[in-house]
């Protein structure tokens, strides 16, 4: 199972997610942001977190339009994987992959400690191995997480079975305290929290495993 | 010509900077601010002098970029 984890310029995450994957199976290859395509084969495209490009204009608008996010979507237009994290999850908002957009915390503070994270559906690749309504503990870093959709696309979503997290207390302000969202297809996941800051015991907790195991499992065997 | 490109959130999408701003200014003794938004002011020099086709021009460049459409509106003044 292979995977690729895209550099920004201001990534900061990339790095522990190529580990977690690594950890979990996968061949992980770093793809630069100037790159016009992903490699050969890739199941899994991973957006780290970070700040790309300084989150000048908006978190996630430049990186959103960078050659490599061009090859982003069309690897998930024909039906691959793609899992955004913090950061992530705000480019794969902006490029319009996933519904939504992520605005500065209600509180106006960098909220960094670890949440308890609601799981809304196992039916995912990515949260097939948890129970829902399951409650994990998950770590947060973010100044903009705060996710907002208008009422009819949080009806969809939730009809739809897509809200793949919510946080378990009140973390930055978001609509239905939602944490993580899926594609339609289920393919794409996109989530503030850090799984891939939790699967280390020594770093304080291993529920970000599941996730991460049972992602490259599921590729795997696909 | 010089395109000002107004963007702000959309109405009734909860500005949490504005609001801390409102809250400094009361703080500040500055009496009946009943509400701040904040927003953004992005200038743009064109080359062209056609101001259908500038219009046209910036608009999608706020569609694609300048303005996220899900949470924020774009006002465009050309001069």
């Amino acid at each position: 199972m292979k995977a690729a984890v895209i550099v920004f310029p201001g990534s900061n995450c990339d790095r522990d997610m190529a580990v977690a994957l690594r950890a979990a199976g996968a061949e992980v290859e770093m793809v630069w942001h100037k790159d016009a395509g992903l490699p050969r084969g890739v199941d899994l495209v991973a957006v780290p977190g970070g700040f790309s490009f300084g989150d000048y204009l908006r978190c996630g608008a430049i990186a959103a339009q960078s050659p490599v996010c061009r090859a982003v979507i069309d690897h998930v237009h024909k039906g691959g994987y793609a899992l955004g994290v913090c950061n992530g999850f705000q480019v794969l908002t902006e490029t319009g992959l996933l519904p939504g957009a992520l605005m500065r915390n209600a509180g106006i503070r960098f909220v960094c400690r670890t949440v308890p994270l609601a799981v809304g559906t196992n039916d995912s690749a990515f949260t097939a191995g948890y129970a829902r309504g399951q409650t994990l503990q998950i770590p947060v870093a973010h100044h903009d997480g705060n996710y907002f959709v208008d009422q009819a696309t949080r009806e969809m979503l939730e009809a739809e079975d897509r809200i793949a997290f919510t946080y378990g207390d009140e973390v930055n302000g978001s609509v239905g305290r939602i944490a993580g969202v899926l594609s339609e297809n289920r393919r794409v996941l996109g989530m503030m929290p850090h799984p891939e800051r939790a699967v280390d015991a020594g770093h304080g907790g291993t529920d970000g495993r599941a996730m991460l195991d049972g992602l490259v499992g599921a590729l795997v065997a696909a | 010509m010089k395109a000002r490109v107004q963007v702000m959130l959309k109405t009734g999408v909860l500005d949490p900077q504005g609001e801390a701003v409102r809250h400094a200014l009361g703080a500040l003794g500055f009496d009946g601010v009943e509400g701040v938004r904040q927003g953004k002011l992005i200038e743009i020099d064109l080359a062209g002098d056609d101001p259908e086709a500038a219009k046209r021009q910036v608009t999608e460049m706020c569609e694609k970029l300048l303005a996220n459409t899900v949470i924020e509106s774009y006002k465009i003044d050309l001069n």
